[in-house]
């Protein structure tokens, strides 16, 4: 039987790993990519706490990565819709060349 | 430990890391529909069917197939030779790393993870409905009122270009 | 006796698994359910290309294949030598690795799907599956990037315009897919195949009490065919496959057996999806009527499967094809709009109990929601009378 332990290593393993590659590349939409990653971590993490949970009949954390699995699809869609509208301004999605505030 | 969740932990870790370290755009979406569907199966592996199956029905099936789309709607084509990361990469992996580190060192001091294994709990689909509609009632609401203003604001944000070039 | 003949494959199958060790008798089970699902729809898929062949040549006022066995029925076996042996060619410019995976990643989850149907009594692949219809949708919509995957790798404009129309469709036409069955869910309360298929089985005297005999049903039933018609790319809604304007669409760059693994992707998705339509509306294995429930059931799942399958081919010799944006207007303005009417009649069908009341109100409300939605879509165009001028 697999320890809670080794999920939540995983689940921070995927974290670290969205982190990463959210502050690292220079895509936008691989930035999204990131985040999506940390988000299903997260989601990990609250299914495997309901899984060991002592009073697995409230259902909490089940219900709590559904919800979340919904705000994900609303937020990359409207994150996608903002991509694309600054790509019809700038041309570019490198997150480095769209600084027109800056100076 | 079972063999299952390794397999499908590898799968996954995997898949994320070529969703963030590949080269070519769609290769690292591709990766990344990989790696929800890696997780969608550790979620049946811990018992949450449904959530696992709504996973794979929402992420593989449309957030995926969203960031393909963009992904084709926004072709960057002197990408090939440009280097991966900015200029900062360093920075961002040792802050990864830290984030990671301090992680790890909170679940392995926890005592969270003496917790004994229970036998599979049944988290049926009208358990579901039924707390979703007692308990849960007002963010289920919420979340439906979040789902459609979203749609209209993306709908709006993506579209309003062509309008005003008029 | 007919009890032993409704429970043959079962009893076949137990038999056969107990030959194993305890350990390993879950993995035989599941390999033996898996290899029977590929035997008889691939044999299935093997009929239907020769049928469908037949019947639109016949409708089309020609001969069908006649050459190659008797009425042409080892044309399939032809086809299959010719797919296997044809060279495998493969662009310069493709992706490789994509452009391999893509025929997998279509076909692997429409096999998956097949798990959660109930052939028989007793025969679900997967018993005991909780969210059994939830994850018939999942694996039909992994197919979507399977289709984005062939055509953006080909690195072939009208491949990736294909697959970008296709994509488009299949999305379009999943919602109301998924509504018109959750109203089917909604009424009988359960996501689990068997007991959507025990819900049905109910018999009014000697009539069945099937889902598709209900008000809501019916339309059900109708929105969900039209729908598994475009999902499956089928004429009339075959736009993104025309051959006629995209040549194959998003697999014009596949060939050999790649391409024929796309068809067989193509067919079993038609076939689960039947199978589906059977299971939510058609009362699954029961039998029509009272008297003839000594036949056994897998014979009534199969005997509902052949006419969806006559149907679809009649359909695609029949109905002209549709333009992407009548395709659309279709899906969001009518479709969508009807099957949310209709998961209104089902509530009110189930809120206002037994009687005559159920049925006027239901009729009533869905027949106002049709006649008022098909006004609105299609009669802002006037069409002018049209003449016609026949060459005598």
């Amino acid at each position: 039987m697999t320890p809670l332990a080794a999920y939540l290593i995983l689940s921070a393993l995927l974290f670290a790993v969205g982190l990463a590659g959210a502050l690292t590349r220079r895509n936008a939409i691989l930035v999204l990519v990131g985040i999506e990653l940390m988000l299903n971590a997260a989601n990990l993490n609250f299914i495997a706490f309901w899984r060991y949970s002592p009073n697995p009949e409230a259902l909490t954390g089940l219900i709590f990565a559904l919800f979340s699995i919904g705000i994900a699809a609303a937020e990359a869609a409207v994150g996608l819709a903002l991509i694309i509208a600054i790509y019809r301004h700038y041309q570019t999605t490198n997150v480095d060349e769209v600084n027109s505030m800056k100076g | 430990m079972d063999w299952a969740f390794f397999i499908l932990a590898a799968v996954t870790l995997a898949s994320a890391v070529g969703a963030m370290a590949l080269r070519r755009l769609v290769h690292c979406a591709l990766a990344l529909a990989l790696a929800f569907a890696g997780l969608a199966g550790l979620y049946l592996q811990l018992g949450a069917q449904f959530v696992g199956l709504a996973q794979v029905l929402v992420y593989v099936g449309a957030v995926a197939v969203l960031i393909v789309f963009a992904l084709m709607l926004t072709r960057n084509v002197a990408a090939a030779t440009q280097p991966l990361g900015s200029p900062s990469w360093p920075l961002g992996l040792a802050v990864a790393a830290l984030a990671f580190g301090a992680l790890v060192a909170a679940i392995l001091s926890s005592p969270a993870i003496q917790r004994p294994v229970r036998e599979l709990p049944s988290g049926t689909v009208q358990q579901i409905g039924i707390r979703l509609m007692t308990d849960f009632v007002l963010p289920l609401e919420v979340i439906a009122l979040l789902l459609t203003v979203a749609l209209i604001g993306a709908v709006i944000i993506a579209m309003q270009e062509e309008r005003s070039r008029e | 006796m007919t009890n032993a003949l409704d429970q043959l494959f079962v009893i076949l199958k137990d038999w056969v698994v107990g030959w194993f060790p305890a350990g390993w008798q879950p993995f035989v089970g599941a390999l033996l359910d898996a290899m029977a699902i590929v035997a008889v729809f691939a044999t299935l898929f093997a009929l239907t290309t020769w049928l469908e062949r037949k019947g639109l040549g016949r409708m089309q006022n020609r001969y069908g294949p006649n050459r190659v066995g008797p009425f042409g029925l080892l044309q399939p076996l032809a086809d299959g030598i010719k797919a296997l042996t044809k060279e495998d060619l493969v662009p310069r410019a493709a992706d490789p690795v994509v452009h391999f995976l893509a025929p997998l990643v279509l076909v692997v989850p429409v096999l998956l799907a097949y798990s959660v149907l109930p052939f028989g009594r007793n025969m679900v692949p997967l018993p005991g599956c909780d969210a059994g219809v939830l994850l018939f949708f999942a694996a039909g919509s992994a197919t979507e990037l399977a289709i984005f995957m062939a055509g953006w790798s080909s690195r072939n404009k009208y491949s990736l315009l294909g697959a970008l129309r296709a994509i488009g469709q299949m999305l379009s036409y999943e919602v109301p897919l998924i509504l018109s069955a959750v109203t089917v869910i909604m009424i009988v309360g359960s996501l689990s195949t068997e007991k959507i298929v025990a819900a049905q089985g109910v018999y009014h005297g000697w009539l069945p009490g099937w889902h598709v005999f209900t008000p809501w049903g019916f339309a059900g039933f109708l929105l969900f065919l039209v729908a598994a018609t475009a999902e499956s790319n089928r004429s009339p809604f075959d736009l993104p496959e025309a051959e006629s304007e995209l040549i194959a669409g998003y697999y014009v760059e596949y060939s050999g057996f790649k391409f024929a693994l796309f068809f067989l992707g193509e067919y079993l998705g038609l076939f689960a999806v039947s199978g589906l339509a059977i299971t939510l509306f058609l009362g699954g294995w029961q039998a029509p009527l009272s008297f003839l429930t000594w036949v056994p059931s897998w014979f009534w799942f199969f005997a509902k499967l052949l006419p969806f399958i006559a149907l679809f081919i009649w359909l695609r010799g029949t109905l002209p094809r549709l333009r992407l944006d009548q395709l659309m207007n279709f899906a969001w303005k009518f479709m969508l709009p009807m099957a949310l009417v209709n998961l209104v009649a089902a509530a009110l069908w189930h809120w206002l109990g037994a009687g005559l009341a159920r049925w006027l109100v239901s009729a009533a409300l869905l027949a106002a929601a049709y006649l008022a939605l098909g006004r609105a879509v299609s009669g802002a165009a006037k069409m002018p009378q049209r003449h016609y001028q026949l060459a005598d």
